[in-house]
């Protein structure tokens, strides 16, 4: 593997290497501390980041790596009108890997075939974003120590959630997972969601409207925001941003082992009384998010530890 | 109705009836200076109806284009009278500036440059997605 576009990409054996080194540079810092000396991160962001930017620069850091790059496109040749190719042709030729996001979808697969070095997708537009569930998978491994036999269930914006997408299409291929859709109908998962993940993997799945009948039965449950840049029209967002708020007094009916995860930014879809709620996992998933960029910087750097 | 064999050439058969005209003018048939006959709703054992174009020389042919437009057709090519290769046409895997991707959010989009370049998804249903945003491909050809 030389870049990370798409989380499919990544086969279990694959997948299970990084969560495995992820785990060790947890047990062991120190180890890592110098793993990446001399080399440079680039973190090319077209539009604004916080935490994606921010983990990958803390994950090359900690490698005892250098990060240089841009955090908007406004401050890059882009704003001249140079060619994405150009751009990562050029950061090429100073960085040894490069991490980055862009507002147009497909924008990281055009820099894989000019950038001459490795490139991650640190998310295109609504498309993919693989290290965010490189994050959850991770967060859901260490919670259950299995990806197997789990019921997961995702709510709120499951048709502009890219992370919901790219979650399902990698849970897919583990046994025993079942899915519960919650979301309001306007937001249901596109159709080849189910036509060439689930079904073709005879996953058993069901779309439901409300989060409180689903709870009982979940392992995981999977908030998401629903996304104001994501709508054309202001006013069914704001028809729609308030669907599903989670609360302590609808966490009354689920397990006990319930992990509550979250890609984050929230807005008020997860109550601030939930987070000190002990399965509560989204702040967990941030830093497993910088742990697994760790991993998969060095496994891109074929840098041996 | 007659038309006559072509010596050298090329007879593009079972063609979808009613499609002729419309691969004649994706393939620029109109600007060639030799003989091209069309023939519209021949009667097909197999099809019931089709259409056959008869082309008087031997040209290059997209078969991707073909084969994406009507991946039914047989291409025949002649040459002094004898057929000396037949080619039965299929959905290609990748179709490459034949269509266009409509997703306003794809690289596509802004990068003019970029080739418009689509994988086959489903060959029965003749599903093709954009490799760059992987939205589906619009019906309409470019």
């Amino acid at each position: 593997m030389k870049n990370l576009i798409d989380i499919m990409q990544l086969s279990t054996d694959e997948l299970q290497q990084l969560i495995d080194r992820a785990l060790d540079i947890i047990a062991n810092p120190a180890k890592y501390a110098d793993s990446c000396h001399g080399k440079k991160l680039a973190t090319l962001f077209f539009e604004p980041s916080t935490r994606t930017r921010l983990s990958f620069e803390a994950a090359m850091y900690e490698l005892g790596g250098n990060v240089i790059g841009f955090s908007s496109a406004n401050s890059s040749s882009a704003a001249k009108g140079e060619s994405v190719a150009d751009t990562v042709r050029t950061v090429g030729c100073y960085a040894d890997i490069i991490a980055m996001r862009h507002p147009k979808e497909g924008a990281p697969l055009v820099a894989t075939r000019t950038a001459g070095v490795p490139v991650i997708n640190a998310g295109d537009g609504g498309h993919n974003h693989p290290t965010q569930t490189l994050a959850d998978l991770l967060t859901i491994y260490r919670e259950k120590g299995t990806f197997e036999n789990l019921t997961v269930g995702l709510c709120g914006d499951l048709k502009f959630g890219r992370t919901v997408h790219s979650l399902i299409s990698a849970m897919s291929r583990y046994k025993g997972l079942k899915v519960v859709l919650i979301s309001p109908e306007e937001l249901r998962v596109p159709q080849y969601i189910i036509s060439d993940v689930l079904e073709p993997n005879n996953i058993p799945y069901v779309e439901v409207t409300s989060l409180e009948d689903a709870m009982p039965e979940l392992d995981i449950l999977y908030m998401t925001r629903v996304q104001r840049e994501r709508f054309f029209n202001e006013a069914d967002y704001m028809r729609l941003k308030d669907s599903y708020i989670l609360t302590p007094d609808k966490l009354r009916t689920a397990k006990q082992s319930l992990s509550i995860l979250h890609p984050l930014p929230r807005v008020n879809e997860i109550s601030v009384t939930v987070d000190d709620d002990p399965r509560a996992c989204y702040f967990k998933q941030v830093l497993n998010g910088k742990y697994m960029r760790m991993a998969l910087i060095l496994k891109l750097l074929e840098v041996n530890v | 109705m007659i038309i006559g064999q072509i010596k050298d050439g090329i007879v593009l058969d079972h063609i979808t009836a009613g499609r002729s005209m419309e691969i004649y003018n994706i393939l620029g048939l109109d600007k060639l200076d030799c003989t091209v006959a069309m023939i519209q709703n021949a009667d097909s054992e197999k099809m019931g109806k089709k259409d056959i174009i008869k082309v008087g020389q031997v040209i290059d042919l997209d078969f991707a284009v073909l084969g994406y437009i009507d991946p039914g057709i047989t291409v025949n090519i002649i040459e002094n009278g004898k057929l000396v290769k037949r080619e039965h046409l299929t959905l290609p895997e990748r179709v490459v500036d034949i269509i266009h991707c409509n997703n306003p959010r794809c690289i596509t989009s802004t990068e003019q440059e970029l080739r418009h370049e689509f994988r086959l998804v489903d060959r029965e249903k003749k599903r093709y997605r954009c490799i760059y945003c992987e939205s589906e491909a619009p019906l309409h050809l470019k």
